[in-house]
């Protein structure tokens, strides 16, 4: 057992918790065996300082069905990590970078292994139709680039929308055996501050930042009963963003399919949802409620000015000339 | 609002209460703005089964209590939740709960209290099964329980000693989970016999694994007393280390996650008997050394265990569940 004064700062205890990291990590690999499971729990400690009392007050910290809305200062990373580290645990990123998009890769992945997921395993999953344009980005250890070869579609909507098939499709059929949660995200953004293991969960969304603070009624839901993704006036909970979202593969696998499904629908029906496959997202996520929600600071845009409440800014749109980059 | 306004003038007439649960609980008064425009955009959705209306104002967020813990476990406060949205999404699963609770000696005359207000307000309309452990089987009064929750009286032998008995639960449950309960339930708690419902507790509580936070040590910062410190206990707990005092009358969890708690309590219980010692609150310090290192994926909020010695504060607004008055000294003996 390590002896630890805990009346020093956070720099030290980072020292001292990752020794314990070294001793818990073998043991907690024969965590199904009851007998080396008490073993472990008598000789490990989490070392870490004590949880401060998280102060936000201005914010809603959590929905009416638990799932915790997640900003800075309601959460301490060291206790996360820490859980994280003994699960385990490998995070898939996937990213869609079809025709001219591979261009965003490169400051995509770079600033990725600054600030995404650091300290645990990273399978990054590019979707592409031209994976001779992926950059060579140099990658910190545990962390992995898988080039998947897709077909674009001529039109930028139908990309957009695929993009659900293609990740029900791969969820199946390969990320199950290789990573324990997905994260479904636009490739043109850029990492500017931490996103680590606070977001996981079994399914989460983002709050779309043009939408936090609106009232339902102009929450942009497709409204046409013909559609699929229809939501009626007077339900919804939030207007979850669909550049972020993520869960367990099989959470995922389940939302992707739906929402896949009922493109298809709709297609068969010649309507298309009024913001493709974010649409179909909101509508899944009313009626299934996601188990944790990542507030704007995991989707911004500093077109939209840097309002008090947002602490941190931490996954940011990349300006982009839109005539210039779709449909080319 | 209401709720800041309370707030506010209860700030200013109790300020003694407030540098105490502040350590914990208390948060500063919200600033004005944004709160305002979120809660008024959180619209509560319909479910197909039909609820439909705008925005219940008891849900507004409380303020005045830490809703989330910094490992992001829920922290079960009334007007936090919504039970027919959680109703809604328990249903489909089909689950089956137990409840695991000991009458053994003089405590045989909580049953008919336990009892009849658990088939009131315990998981109502949900199937719950009893488990009613007791060295005197004749004396359980006939309840008449709701059709979906069953009653299972088994026998169990009594100890001299009221902290034996209290601290061999963990053994039984655990034994008793390897095997049957893990083909009979899938989540399972532990309560305490001498305790009266008052007030519904619902699938709130259904989560991995499930603490209660202690009445008496909600406001206490972590150098608090409770713990157990000498280090030869198994259940110590060093100086500087803790999250919260968790009480060891209500708990639970999956079924796996509850028997992994059991075993390791138990064990930590039985090897301080080998060596002569015993923790200062018994196997609630075993609980409590497991629950700092296994972190709860949800808390119940004092509503949920409230001790009757004590004046009820204002941030409990609903008592849910509390103990039964009574003279320890006669009843334990």
């Amino acid at each position: 057992m390590f002896i630890c004064d805990l009346n020093q700062d956070l720099n030290s205890s980072h020292q001292r918790y990752s020794k314990a990291k070294t001793l818990s990590s073998g043991l907690w690999k024969s965590f199904l065996n009851l007998k080396s499971f008490l073993f472990s729990y008598f000789s490990f400690r989490m070392i870490y300082t004590k949880p401060q009392i998280l102060k936000r007050s201005d914010v809603l910290m959590m929905t009416p069905w638990f799932a915790p809305i997640v900003w800075e200062g309601t959460y301490n990373s060291e206790i996360l990590n820490e859980q994280f580290r003994q699960r385990n645990v490998t995070v898939g990123l996937t990213v869609f970078a079809i025709k001219k998009y591979v261009v965003f890769l490169k400051t995509f992945l770079e600033t990725a292994e600054t600030y995404f997921m650091v300290g645990h395993r990273v399978n990054y999953y590019i979707f592409t139709d031209r994976p001779e344009e992926v950059p060579k980005v140099a990658l910190k250890e545990g962390r992995n680039v898988v080039v998947l070869q897709v077909q674009n579609y001529p039109r930028w909507q139908e990309i957009s929308m695929r993009r659900m098939e293609m990740l029900s499709y791969f969820s199946q059929q390969r990320f199950i055996n290789e990573v324990s949660y997905l994260v479904c995200v636009d490739v043109d953004m850029k990492f500017n501050d931490q996103v680590g293991v606070e977001i996981l969960s079994d399914l989460f969304g983002t709050l779309h930042p043009g939408f936090y603070t609106a009232e339902r009624r102009s929450f942009t839901y497709e409204h046409r009963p013909a559609s699929q993704a229809y939501v009626p006036s007077d339900e919804g909970d939030f207007y979850y963003a669909g550049g972020f979202f993520g869960g367990t593969v099989t959470e995922v696998y389940k939302l992707t399919k739906k929402c896949h499904e009922a493109i298809m629908v709709d297609k068969a029906n010649g309507i298309e949802a009024i913001w493709q496959e974010e649409s179909h997202l909101n509508k899944y996520f009313l009626y299934h409620k996601p188990t944790k929600i990542l507030s704007p600071e995991y989707l911004w845009d500093d077109n939209l000015g840097r309002p008090e409440i947002l602490k941190k800014r931490r996954f940011l749109a990349v300006p982009k000339n839109h005539a210039a980059i779709r449909n080319k | 609002f209401h709720l800041q306004e309370d707030i506010f003038r209860e700030k200013n007439t109790t300020f003694f209460i407030q540098l105490s649960l502040m350590d914990k609980l208390l948060h500063n008064c919200p600033k004005e703005g944004h709160l305002h425009l979120i809660l008024k955009s959180l619209m509560l959705a319909n479910d197909r089964e039909g609820i439909s209306g705008p925005l219940d104002p008891s849900l507004i967020q409380r303020t005045d209590v830490l809703l989330v813990s910094p490992w992001l476990a829920p922290i079960v406060w009334e007007g936090t939740f919504n039970r027919d949205i959680l109703n809604a999404q328990y249903r489909q699963k089909n689950f089956v709960v137990g409840v695991a609770t000991f009458a053994v000696k003089k405590y045989v005359r909580f049953i008919e209290g336990f009892l009849g207000s658990a088939n009131k307000f315990f998981l109502s309309g949900h199937r719950v099964n009893f488990y009613l452990f007791t060295d005197h089987p004749e004396k359980v009064p006939s309840i008449n329980l709701a059709p979906e929750k069953r009653l299972f009286i088994i026998p169990v032998q009594n100890y001299s000693r009221w902290q034996d008995i209290s601290m061999n639960r963990m053994d039984i449950i655990s034994n008793h989970i390897h095997s049957h309960w893990r083909y009979e339930v899938d989540y399972l708690y532990s309560m305490d016999i001498d305790v009266q419902m008052f007030e519904h507790i619902g699938v709130e509580i259904i989560d991995t694994l499930v603490g209660t936070i202690s009445s008496w040590q909600y406001t206490k910062p972590r150098d608090s007393n409770s713990y157990e410190r000498h280090p030869e206990s198994r259940a110590a707990i060093p100086h500087g280390e803790g999250d919260f005092y968790y009480a060891a009358s209500f708990y639970g969890g999956s079924v796996s996650e509850v028997y992994k708690l059991t075993t390791a309590c138990f064990k930590g219980v039985t090897e301080d008997r080998a060596n002569g010692i015993e923790a200062k609150w018994h196997e609630e310090s075993h609980l409590n050394k497991y629950l700092l290192y296994h972190k709860p994926t949800r808390l119940l909020s004092p509503e949920y265990y409230w001790d009757e010695e004590l004046i009820r504060p204002r941030i409990i607004r609903v008592k849910r569940l509390s103990s039964v008055r009574k003279d320890l000294q006669e009843v334990r003996f």
